[in-house]
């Protein structure tokens, strides 16, 4: 474990994205505190510039704080996104493993099937599943999860697939091990990291679509969402351009502190491989 | 011969996902909550008694759930969306009205994207370690972090805006009555924004994918013996890496033929294109959810058709595909 | 006879934190024209590195030249820079390497790779190409070159692929010929053709060639000199008959008496044992998948009409090359395929259609060793609970258990402290005795070895093939030994069964066969072996 962690914080983009993500882990957890009450109350002036004493990022055409609505936006982001992530990265792991442990007839069918899911515009898909069941918190972490857990699938079959066949497999196999023992106490250990690489990176995925079904105006109006901030100042974007500009920024941040905390987590896991041209 | 086996193979599934499409769309409506000839009827027609009728024998929502299923699919193969009561014109007129300006969207930001992202992947995965690999692939993993539309919006405020260079909505200036060639160049002038705009996220898709291909194929023996040979670095990378590293960004790229359709939606929503992207978030705000079906289902043939000639186009790059069944 | 090649005192750095500092160090070797230099020696000697170094083709930050000089026909290769380095590569000298199956470019025909290498040497007219590269295929004895050129790699066989890299090696007709052990991933059959071509064209064009590889059969065949190689030292060299007849340094003497040699088993009684295993008129076939729902399917026979027998406490051996069946028999025996049509009995019970809760009773009775020792054992495992774990699932205490592990690995040679650590903590022959222990554990009656020692360094096989001995001797197993070696097979074996395309073609005592082979496949065999000649002069047939 030691090692491990090692040498992910000396990936820089590793040291980067953990900072990042606790950065704004901290601001969501702490919204509370920080900014106590209803994010949707006026509580200023309309249209104050960022900077402005008391109001850090300013405020909208309503008066209502931006720093507010990012600090508890952050809360609606990160929650959806790992919720959605957790449903995804579940439904494709278990997909994933029995086409890729059994093969066969029972891997043709897995495939196909997400072969189809994986073609259907995803997103479309989405949008479709939120507004006919109604914009809410449920809904849209459902369609998330149900267009993404594809790309998993596909990978823990992968994995699978090549395990299967391993010697150490087959001895378990010789030892009585039932097929459900295999899978998980000997497989599943040996495809973890691939997994946890996969799914920092689909959590990224999700926070970006969460977004842009509530800049589409189908985010849980219960909620105050950092797309939903950024279609809301669309009007006034002439004028008070941070209003869109503020709240992208926070989804950029922890988007892009995902996506460095994937990729170093991959170099970590991965170590650049003995090239093929050495002793002996 | 046996190309056409394959080709026809492909279709056999191509028309099992646009079955799929079909059951998925025929199972949402079913399953919303509500009479499902209020909900086809949208937020619009709804009031209107006679109409919601009309949709009610028209989808014959008072037979039995199969003899519906086989109607909807006749009427889908058909490409009969029904009728829209708020222009009062079949939806079939106005989606296929709206489909060319998307085409001329998503395939330029496509092509942009798939020329810029494999080029940079491959500049980064030869130069692999280096500054100029380094930068690369920052660049991409903060292009792949944001989104779309907040781009889109910032891009407006600064180029069109500040800057003034492009123009800001619209596939046309209003009023301008222009022909031929300088039609086509304002029509270009407008489409530069937007296109771009969908395009920098999939570089940066296509950018990391082509990156770890061509890495991994740079490891593997051939390359040695090509080495072994006297052959050009030049050569190996043109003949030997990118030919090989190129297979699994096709397929990769087939895969993401449906994101950027969603993508477009986005866009063309932000820039006020007139595509079906925009039409799909009408009727998301006018609760039209025939309309939206209907995009939906539209966008799913297209993604199925851009899939069959990728698949060809794989099996035409990879001779183990075609001679090997 | 002038000198070709001269490696003067190279060094090449390995980078820090390696078990060693360099890769190779201080080694000189001569290439004289038209002769065949044998590098010879075990994995991590460093052989390949120093072939590698030749080319300028090390990992660039990875390995270096630190110190030395290489010298090809008077011309030092260290010191010319890149451009003129890749003239050379293709046209001076040609390199061939091990794994045929992934050294083609998949994507491009045969002939256009042999034709690439006319291309960039500046052969511009592309008939007098074309013209070149059937007459190469002709010279590599392809069949029909004239369609042959026109394939893919993967439509060709293992010998088929070596020779068109043996083709694209020797196109320009290049005075040095590298060769790092390009037959060691082929079939023993295979490799004797090979290595025939490679002599015949090393006669006709005196060429001087520098052969790579771990097996001193193969070097005694073909090699003028030796040079034996050792953590990347030099440690003896000088004409084959000197190093290979009359070793002077203790590691060659080792390294060469633990090559296995054709022996005659000593084991007295020919008495008929009652049978442990009986394999009676096995069949199965697989069927090869087509893509998607009207991909052609095809049958591929695998076993066919397979009848074996094996008395307690015998072992007997499964002698055959790839595609042979003998792994698909393993499988078969040890349940984990099912068989088409036959009988598998054990201990006169009948095991082929076992399911369920009886099976899982059978398992402990036939275990199996594997080949791979780096594949066969769980890495997120410490070794205890990989030898622990099925007999504990088997109903065994687990203090009892423990007792058993601790005696077996007693057993195999290591300390049963062993247990707390994981695998990737030993070498390879010690994986291979906790694999054995594995199956020791569980109190087997029959132990399955599948190409148990193909894996391992020579010395290293001596060593596990005693252990073998020496446990089967102790504990009354019965093994069914599968191998690709005729030798190894000899070494432990009291029958050995030769399989061919999935049908055994002939059983009875190694001797018996050796003396006089009734099948041709099993005298194509024998004649395949390298190293006869070598090994007749150095009469170690024990009578």
């Amino acid at each position: 474990m030691k090692p491990f962690a090692a040498r992910f914080l000396a990936v820089p983009t590793g040291m980067a994205g953990v900072t990042l993500l606790g950065a704004v882990l901290l601001l969501a957890l702490g919204a509370g505190w920080l900014y106590p009450g209803d994010p949707w109350a006026m509580v200023a002036d309309p249209n104050l510039p960022p900077l402005s004493p008391g109001y850090l990022f300013g405020t909208d055409m309503l008066g209502r704080d931006i720093a507010a609505g990012v600090a508890h936006g952050a809360r609606v982001s990160l929650l959806i996104g790992v919720i959605a992530t957790v449903i995804a990265v579940l439904a494709g792991t278990v997909l994933g493993a029995l086409a890729g442990y059994h093969g066969g007839l029972t891997d043709d069918l897995i495939m196909r099937f997400t072969e189809i899911v994986q073609t259907i515009p995803g997103f479309l898909l989405a949008l479709l599943m939120v507004a006919i069941f109604g914009p809410s918190l449920y809904s849209i972490v459902f369609a998330i999860g149900v267009i993404s857990w594809p790309s998993v699938a596909r990978l823990v079959r992968a994995e699978f697939l090549s395990m299967r066949t391993r010697d150490f497999v087959k001895a378990a196999r010789l030892g009585g091990q039932s097929d459900l023992r295999i899978v998980f106490r000997q497989i599943l250990p040996n495809t973890l990291s691939p997994i946890v690489v996969a799914a920092s990176l689909m959590m990224a995925t999700a926070i970006l679509l969460e977004s842009a079904i509530s800049f589409l105006g189908l985010g849980d109006r219960r909620l105050i969402s950092w797309g939903f901030m950024i279609g809301a100042g669309r009007t006034t974007l002439l004028q008070t351009w941070w209003l869109s500009a503020i709240p992208g920024a926070a989804i950029f941040v922890t988007v892009l502190a995902l996506n460095f905390m994937g990729d170093a987590l991959n170099q970590a896991l991965n170590p650049r491989r003995r090239p093929t041209g050495g002793h002996a | 011969m046996e190309r056409l086996l394959f080709f026809a193979r492909r279709c056999l599934k191509a028309l099992l996902v646009i079955l799929c499409v079909i059951a998925i769309n025929f199972a949402l409506i079913r399953a919303a909550p509500g009479d499902p000839a209020t909900i086809l009827a949208g937020e619009a027609g709804a009031v209107d008694a006679g109409f919601v009728e009309r949709i009610r024998k028209d989808y014959g929502l008072d037979q039995p759930l199969p003899v519906q299923f086989v109607a909807y699919l006749q009427q889908l193969a058909t490409f009969n969306f029904g009728t829209s009561y708020r222009e009062n014109r079949p939806v079939q007129e106005i989606i296929f009205e709206k489909l060319p300006a998307t085409l001329l969207l998503t395939l330029s930001a496509f092509v942009f994207s798939v020329v810029v992202g494999v080029g940079l992947g491959m500049a980064a995965a030869r130069r692999a370690g280096t500054w100029v690999d380094a930068t690369i692939t920052a660049a991409s993993l903060v292009f792949f972090a944001m989104p779309l539309f907040w781009f889109g919006l910032l891009a407006i405020v600064l180029f069109s805006v500040k800057l003034g260079w492009l123009p800001s909505y619209g596939m046309s200036t209003v009023g301008a009555d222009l022909k031929g060639w300088q039609a086509w160049l304002d029509v270009g002038h407008h489409l530069l924004l937007p296109a771009v705009t969908l395009g920098l996220f999939y570089v940066a898709v296509y950018t990391r994918v082509t990156r770890a291909a061509a890495i991994e194929v740079m490891d593997q023996d051939f390359v040695k013996t090509a080495r072994a040979k006297g052959v050009p670095e030049r050569r190996i990378w043109r003949h030997h890496i990118l030919r090989n590293a190129l297979l699994p960004v096709i397929t990769f790229v087939s895969l993401q033929a449906g994101h950027i359709l969603g993508g477009s939606v986005l866009v063309e929503t932000v820039f006020a294109w007139p595509g079906i992207g925009r039409l799909a978030f009408d009727a998301l705000f006018q609760r039209d959810y025939n309309l939206l079906l209907a995009v939906f289902f539209v966008s799913s043939v297209m993604v199925v058709l851009f899939n069959l000639v990728a698949d060809l186009l794989y099996s035409i790059a990879d001779p183990r595909i075609e001679l090997q069944t | 006879m002038s000198t070709l090649l001269e490696i003067r005192n190279l060094c090449v750095a390995l980078p820090a934190g390696s078990e060693r500092a360099f890769a190779v160090q201080d080694v000189c070797i001569d290439v004289p024209r038209g002769q065949t230099v044998g590098g010879v020696g075990e994995s991590g000697a460093g052989k390949s590195v120093m072939a590698y170094a030749v080319m300028r083709l090390l990992p660039r930050g990875v390995l270096q030249v630190t110190g030395g000089d290489i010298v090809l026909e008077g011309q030092n290769l260290l010191a010319l820079d890149a451009a003129a380095m890749r003239g050379l590569r293709g046209s001076r000298m040609g390199m061939v390497f091990q794994e045929p199956m992934t050294a083609l470019n998949p994507v491009m025909t045969v002939g256009d790779q042999i034709d690439e290498v006319l291309l960039v040497h500046g052969v511009q007219d592309r008939a007098v190409r074309a013209q070149r590269v059937l007459a190469l295929l002709a010279d590599m004895h392809l069949p029909e070159p004239a369609t042959l050129r026109h394939r893919y790699p993967f439509q060709l066989s293992g010998g088929q692929r070596q020779r068109i890299l043996i083709a694209m090696a020797m196109a320009l007709e290049p005075h040095l010929l590298i060769a790092d052990e390009p037959t060691t991933a082929l079939d023993v059959t295979t490799q004797a053709q090979i290595l025939k071509l490679i002599k015949e064209l090393q006669l006709r064009h005196g060429i001087g060639v520098l052969f790579i590889t771990h097996d001193f059969g193969v070097v005694a065949d073909i090699a003028d000199q030796v040079v034996v190689m050792r953590q990347g030292l030099v440690v003896e060299r000088g004409p084959a008959s000197a190093v290979l007849d009359h070793p002077q340094h203790p590691y060659t003497r080792a390294l060469i008496d633990a090559v296995p040699r054709l022996r005659a088993t000593h084991t007295g009684s020919t008495a008929p044992r009652a049978p442990v295993l009986e394999i009676d008129a096995v069949c199965k076939s697989y069927r090869t998948r087509g893509s998607g729902l009207f991909g052609g399917r095809g049958q591929t026979l695998a076993l066919d009409q397979v009848s074996l027998r094996i008395g307690e406490g015998e072992t007997v051996g499964l002698v055959g090359e790839s595609g042979s069946g003998k792994t698909t028999l393993g499988q078969c025996v040890m349940r984990l395929l099912d068989i088409d049509a036959g009988a598998l009995r054990f201990g006169g019970q009948p095991i082929h259609a076992l399911r369920g809760a009886a099976l899982k009773a059978l398992r402990p009775q036939i275990q199996m060793v594997f080949q791979d020792p780096f594949a066969s054992l769980n890495p997120r495992h410490c070794v205890g609970r990989i030898i622990t774990e099925n007999v504990i699932l088997s109903g065994v205490a687990p203090h009892e258990a423990q007792r058993r592990m601790d005696e077996v690995l007693r057993l195999v040679g290591l300390d049963p402290s062993a247990a707390r650590r994981y695998p990737h903590e030993f070498s390879g022959g010690q994986r291979q005795r906790i694999g054995i222990a594995r199956a020791l554990v569980m109190q087997p009656r029959l132990i399955v070895a599948d190409e148990a020692v193909s894996a391992l360094d020579v010395s290293v096989q001596q060593q596990v093939l005693e252990l073998l001995r020496d446990v089967r001797q102790r504990l009354g197993l019965s093994m069914l030994f599968i191998t690709h070696d005729l030798r190894v097979a000899s070494q432990i074996c009291d029958r050995i069964a030769v399989m061919h395309k999935g049908r055994i073609v002939e059983t009875g005592t190694v001797e018996a066969i050796a003396r006089a082979p009734a099948h041709p496949y099993t005298r194509q065999l024998f004649q395949a072996m390298p190293g006869q000649a070598w090994e007749q002069r150095n009469t170690r047939l024990a009578a």
